[in-house]
């Protein structure tokens, strides 16, 4: 490797420096969230200051965060088991049944999560707007589980297969029926790979913006509105947009750090191993 | 065991894919022949191709299809070729590589309102930004980003978002490059450059393959970041076509020509789909 030739020093000090400036934007998310307005706009920036917390309390007292936080849990919470639900019987099915046609309808559901989103758009808001779902908690959650409803079945098919026909096998000449197979055999076998599908699925919900800008405003507001009522002119506000964003990204930075390798199987649909 | 269990099972997720395919797409379809706008409420009377037309005219539809490609192109050269850089950086053990990894893949995971604003706000605002404060630091004149840079500034913050992305998979394909290959290859006298050349970017061909395509189609319907921060201006200088189709519809109500627009993106991005289709179902069974 070429990086090998380089003594360990300098590569440590370049790989470090360069990370570092590839996340400032972040750190100094962070950092902000704790300063007071006045140090947050101070010329020269600031690094040196007493924290406080105050930003974070007027975001909470101001623009009803916890609603917002609320819409997000439950949108993407719902919608993440909502899809699991639907997605573990196919993949099961087309994992432990194959047949001639299980390639091609996973390859067709591969094929709608290619659709962007944009070109759905005015026929799903026409639909929720006449039957009065528009702004609602329902047609988000709707909306989440479908677009990530074949990332899961393919993730998941990708997991079940994995799982040894042996052992299946066994279970049957021992008399367990299909509920019995999957309740006792299965499931315990698919629990990793059910809670790595469903931890990707939580993640691209809660981070999800085209849709819960379009389909919902102050009622059914997930995070990501929240955040983009502060685009003007709150958002010269620094304090209070870095502790809004940070209370809105912090939770789901921390469980994308455990579902990276997930995540490239996920998004990638098992091209790259 | 019966047969029409494994089709009970499926038939769930396989029923509600198909309708979340066709109805909008039928929708779109006669949408996109009609007269139809939600402020002037009529009968949707058939005006064939019209809509299209419209849309196809609209001064905007140039610059934005414009835009969208050069957005697309640019965000993935960069997340490519600073990807695999930064790949083969972590690729070798050091002191803290497993932090560096967890901290390299964090913008990935930021909500694309909240990148997009973080940037707009403190980043690139002209006067108190970082990078004024940068720029003036070294002798240089601000610049005032969102209004005479607006598409670059998107480009940056896509980017951003995108660079863990591609770098994470480069990380994680680099872990099967065979090493004992590298060690003859450096025992018959390659040099570092011949062996990054013959041996690493050959390995890496597939996953930049995937990279590229996937990013084609998140990326051509970039709309968040636009939203928040430049609004698709100054005058269309930042609007792309899913920009444009979401104006369309929801600030000009006009829901047929949106549709003809919503068309044409399918369109487009079922020319990228095609190829990344084919790359997976190779690598399927």
């Amino acid at each position: 490797m070429l990086m090998k030739h380089l003594p360990l020093l300098v590569r440590t000090v370049v790989a470090w420096a360069v990370t570092l400036l590839i996340v400032f934007p972040l750190i100094w998310l962070v950092i902000t969230a704790f300063k007071t307005e006045q140090q947050a706009i101070a010329i020269p920036p600031q690094l040196f200051f007493t924290p406080t917390m105050e930003s974070f309390a007027e975001v909470n007292l101001r623009s009803d965060y916890l609603l917002y936080a609320k819409n997000s849990v439950i949108a993407s919470f719902v919608s993440t088991i909502l899809g699991l639900m639907i997605a573990a019987p196919a993949a099961y099915s087309m994992a432990f049944f194959r047949t001639k046609r299980t390639r091609d309808i996973l390859m067709w559901m591969l094929s709608t999560k290619m659709m962007p989103a944009v070109g759905a758009l005015v026929p799903v808001y026409v639909m929720a707007q006449t039957v009065g779902l528009l702004d609602t908690l329902t047609a988000l959650t709707i909306v989440f589980m479908l677009s990530n409803l074949p990332i899961m079945v393919w993730m998941l098919y990708s997991g079940f297969k994995d799982i040894p026909p042996d052992i299946l096998e066994a279970a049957r000449m021992d008399g367990a029926n299909v509920w019995l197979e999957f309740l006792h055999v299965i499931r315990p076998l698919a629990m990793g790979s059910l809670a790595s599908t469903g931890l990707l699925c939580l993640v691209m919900s809660w981070n999800e913006a085209f849709w819960s800008l379009n389909l919902s405003s102050a009622k059914a507001g997930t995070l990501a509105t929240l955040i983009a009522s502060y685009s003007s002119p709150e958002g010269l506000f620094w304090a209070k947009l870095s502790a809004a964003s940070l209370m809105a990204i912090a939770p789901i930075v921390v469980v994308g750090w455990f579902s990276q390798k997930q995540l490239v199987q996920g998004l990638t649909f098992g091209a790259v191993k | 065991m019966n047969r029409l269990l494994p089709r009970a099972l499926m038939a769930p997720a396989v029923v509600t894919l198909f309708l979340w395919m066709i109805v909008p797409l039928v929708m779109t379809l006669y949408f996109s022949a009609v007269r139809y706008n939600l402020m002037q409420p009529g009968p949707k009377d058939f005006i064939g191709l019209a809509n299209f037309e419209y849309f196809v005219t609209d001064p905007d539809f140039g610059p934005s299809v414009w835009n969208t490609l050069l957005l697309l192109g640019s965000v993935i050269a960069i997340t490519v070729v600073l990807g695999v850089a930064l790949a083969l950086l972590v690729n070798e053990d050091f002191p803290g590589r497993g932090v560096v990894r967890v901290l390299l893949i964090s913008p990935f995971f930021v909500m694309p309102t909240a990148n997009a604003l973080l940037w707009k706000h403190m980043m690139m605002n002209p006067v108190y930004g970082v990078l004024a404060q940068v720029w003036i630091f070294f002798g240089g004149t601000p610049v005032d980003w969102l209004t005479d840079l607006p598409l670059l500034s998107v480009i940056l913050m896509v980017a951003w978002q995108w660079l863990p992305f591609a770098c994470l998979i480069f990380i994680t394909s680099l872990q099967s490059l065979d090493r004992d290959q590298m060690e003859a290859a450096g025992m018959d006298g390659a040099n570092p450059l011949q062996k990054f050349w013959f041996l690493t970017l050959p390995h890496l061909g597939r996953p930049i393959a995937v990279v590229v395509m996937i990013e084609m189609i998140f990326l051509m319907s970039v709309f968040a970041e636009i939203f928040t921060t430049t609004g698709g201006g100054p005058g269309n200088e930042s609007t792309n076509v899913a920009f444009l189709i979401f104006k369309q519809a929801l600030l000009n109500f006009d829901v047929g020509v949106a549709s003809a627009g919503a068309l044409f993106a399918v369109v487009l991005a079922n020319i990228a789909a095609v190829f990344l289709i084919r790359l997976i179902g190779k690598n399927l069974d």
